[in-house]
């Protein structure tokens, strides 16, 4: 075909649309439910546990852009990872509030209380407060303010946030402790691919100034 | 190749560039559809597995299952609203049938309770094993309307059909060494096929002191609603301690022991710092992951204050006396 291609210059202008579109998906579907009786004989358990599985869900593809990037050298990924973090982040707040507002009826003393002597409660209350500082500098303005290392460096926090969501996960459940083990598992792989790929790139390095070095 | 910008615009091609432009279009529009539909539908079901389609309420009893008659009613009946029939029998924790709440009432149809026998021995003058029906069938059935509070903090009414386990205990002449009274939930993967998941030890035990077990509020429950128990519920025969958390009620009973050593119950054996022995409800004493001074009564949306052996201090506090209740919780 002799029709100019735009493949190089295509703006992936609807990637962010379609994950924002699809991201909607299970919010509304939640919100039918409720409104209809249908999630279960115990409906705020079952919101809260899909809002944090969800909140979880988004970290987690948020912290798979990159090891995409490094394993199957597609670029797209890392265009929707901010999208992605900032979902996490509210859902994540949905989810606190949901809890606090909803399940605890905004008894303020048990949320407290229960932030405070309850280590599962307590872990992912520390997750969501590490997420309000990456959320504040997701914008342009704060990375240049801040400096691109310095930005970098404190957005690593959200490999530890990755950890304690899912420990979180694991610590909430009373037996069955299959499924939390699988997003330690995948989060576990996707902080290794990246430790990996930095040990490797530290040494191309290394070697390389040892070659300019030498010459 | 591209023709320079400032070409003249023949209609040829300005005809090509909105043809290109159209298609453009539709790709695109084509990608966008596409990558939200399946991200969304990926979301959908990684996030709302489980808990999320609560099953139909179950079907009346498998055939062989004889109908139950009520001798007696109203000599316990808690005086608040019972929950939902729909509620109790699609809501339930029997690993055994599954680990999320909505899995016993979508399995439950593997459980066929017909024939069923139970063995009563250990220390006991008359040890024996009894075809369900003829068990049932010596006593007349009372209808309790009892608390059950889930150390989960959530909790129902439920209107129990059965009789005291007590009355059956006293039939097999329990010997001067019976100090507890164990029982064993059915180990069978076929009929129990949660079982297959090595979730938790099988079988299920749970386990009683004797007085506990000789307390009249003590019940062994056949049926709910009238009716004979659905298979998530723990047919065909389960055990009931109102003032206890809900996993002291071992359910799909085929063995009643009585022991002089305290039996190993399989909560507190897989967590024993979570769940104790006794279990009783106890406002003061928090599990270590939440706390257990309220609950969420299935159906309302306000949590309640939970009452000391879940309002039924009355009856059994004094079996406690002596007991430190944070110690032996």
């Amino acid at each position: 075909m002799s029709a100019p291609t735009r493949k190089h210059s295509a703006p992936l202008d609807w990637l962010i649309p379609a994950i924002l579109t699809g991201s909607a998906a299970p919010f509304v579907l939640l919100v039918f439910k409720a409104a209809t009786g249908r999630l279960g004989a115990n409906p705020i358990a079952t919101a809260l546990n899909q809002l944090g599985l969800l909140a979880l869900i988004f970290l987690v593809a948020c912290l798979a852009c990159t090891p995409a990037k490094i394993l199957f050298g597609v670029a797209w990924p890392i265009r929707i990872r901010k999208t992605l973090g900032l979902l996490a982040f509210y859902t994540a707040c949905a989810h606190f509030f949901l809890y606090a507002a909803v399940d605890q009826g905004l008894r303020l003393g048990s949320v407290l209380t229960d932030v405070v002597k309850r280590p599962f409660i307590l872990v992912g209350f520390v997750a969501l407060v590490l997420l309000v500082p990456l959320a504040a500098t997701s914008t342009k303005a704060a990375l240049t303010r801040l400096g691109f290392k310095r930005w970098k460096r404190l957005h690593r926090l959200v490999y530890l946030i990755a950890i304690l969501a899912a420990i979180h996960f694991r610590m909430r459940v009373k037996a069955d402790a299959r499924e939390p083990f699988v997003w330690l598992a995948i989060v576990a792989v996707l902080l290794l691919v990246r430790l990996i790929d930095g040990f490797r790139g530290g040494a191309r390095a290394r070697k390389k100034r040892s070659v300019m070095a030498a010459s | 190749m591209r023709p320079p910008i400032d070409s003249p615009k023949s209609a040829e091609i300005t005809d090509q560039g909105l043809y290109v432009r159209r298609r453009e279009f539709i790709r695109r529009a084509g990608l966008f559809a596409a990558t939200s539909t399946a991200w969304g539908a990926g979301l959908v079901v990684l996030s709302g597995r489980g808990d999320a389609d609560p099953p139909k309420p179950p079907p009346p009893p498998p055939a062989g299952v004889p109908p139950l008659r009520i001798a007696e009613r109203g000599k316990y009946v808690v005086d608040e609203a019972t929950t939902s029939f729909e509620s109790i029998t699609t809501y339930n924790n029997f690993y055994e049938l599954g680990v999320s709440k909505s899995s016993p009432a979508r399995s439950a149809g593997t459980l066929r309770t017909r024939p069923w026998t139970v063995r009563i021995d250990g220390e006991v003058g008359k040890p024996q094993t009894v075809d369900i029906d003829t068990l049932i069938g010596w006593f007349g059935l009372e209808e309790r309307v009892y608390r059950m509070r889930c150390v989960e903090a959530w909790s129902m009414v439920i209107p129990w059909l059965g009789f005291p386990l007590g009355e059956l205990l006293k039939r097999f002449e329990p010997t001067s060494r019976a100090k507890y009274v164990e029982v064993t939930t059915l180990d069978d993967r076929e009929l129990l096929p949660g079982e297959n998941d090595d979730v938790l030890p099988w079988p299920y035990v749970e386990g009683l002191r004797m007085d506990e077990a000789m307390n009249p509020l003590t019940l062994m429950a056949v049926g709910l609603y009238g009716r004979a128990l659905p298979g998530q519920n723990g047919a065909p025969l389960r055990l009931v301690v109102p003032w206890k958390y809900g996993f002291k009620g071992g359910k799909s009973i085929v063995r009643i022991r009585l022991t002089e050593e305290q039996p190993v119950t399989t909560w507190n054996r897989v967590a024993p710092n979570e769940y104790g022995f006794y279990a009783n409800v106890n406002p003061l004493v928090d599990h270590p992951r939440w706390s257990q001074a309220y609950e969420r009564r299935i159906g309302e949306s306000a949590r309640r204050k939970t009452l000391p052996y879940n309002g039924y201090a009355k009856y059994v506090a004094e079996l406690y006396r002596n007991l430190d209740l944070r110690r032996y919780f």
